[in-house]
């Protein structure tokens, strides 16, 4: 884990999956790319997915619509489009709430 | 698609029965929610990025009484998808055909 820190990237998931797993570091990292690959090939079919106790990753078409350029107030048509939203479950937004290590709470 | 049909996919894939596969999904997604917990940010190449932002508490009202209310502070995780993940959601076309041609 001789990353950045604060940040967390795919090999330390793979730490972790070999960790508590008990595969091999190849193994576990074949198990981490085929879960995205998969979330990621459904969500290219145009499923939604939800993965219950962490969040659920949703399509959304939107419309084309007319609008500006900011800058120079130039009228623009955004072409319609699918965007991926991303809602977090109870669960996950009660774990990044419960800041054990945070200092902000008041006194 | 649900966890469960995640888990069968998967399972398939590396030869492991539902059940280990299982373990194996739960950890990958604990270890994404532990990471965000301690305020960390998750980069998954090819996928996209998890963070928390922070929201300031408020005072806001409930729409059908128009009573004041504090909301406070929270912490909220985020997702950004990656730009191949953006691409490849963006080529569904959702039984629409889509003909305007930019120029």
């Amino acid at each position: 884990m001789a990353h950045e820190q604060g940040t967390v990237v795919k090999a330390d998931l793979v730490d972790h999956v070999y960790e508590r797993v008990g595969f091999t570091r190849s193994e576990a990292l074949n198990a981490v790319e085929v879960i995205l690959e998969e979330i990621k090939t459904a969500l290219g079919r145009g499923e939604n997915v939800r993965i219950v106790g962490f969040a659920s990753f949703n399509l959304r078409h939107k419309n084309a619509r007319r609008a500006r350029n900011p800058k120079t107030g130039e009228p623009i048509t955004i072409q319609p489009r699918t965007v991926l939203t991303f809602k977090p479950s109870r669960h996950l937004l009660e774990a990044t709430n419960r800041s054990p290590h945070e200092s902000d709470h008041t006194g | 698609m649900t966890k469960a049909e995640l888990v069968e996919k998967v399972s398939q894939q590396i030869n492991l029965t539902k059940k280990q596969t299982e373990v194996v999904v739960n950890t990958v997604f604990q270890s994404i929610t532990e990471s965000l917990a301690q305020g960390k940010k998750v980069e998954l190449r090819g996928f996209g990025s998890f963070r928390v932002r922070s929201r300031n508490a408020r005072v806001g009202r409930n729409p059908k009484s128009g009573a004041r209310v504090e909301v406070p502070a929270k912490k909220v995780p985020f997702f950004q998808a990656g730009k191949e993940l953006r691409e490849l959601v963006d080529g569904n076309e959702f039984d629409e055909e889509i003909e305007m041609e930019m120029d």
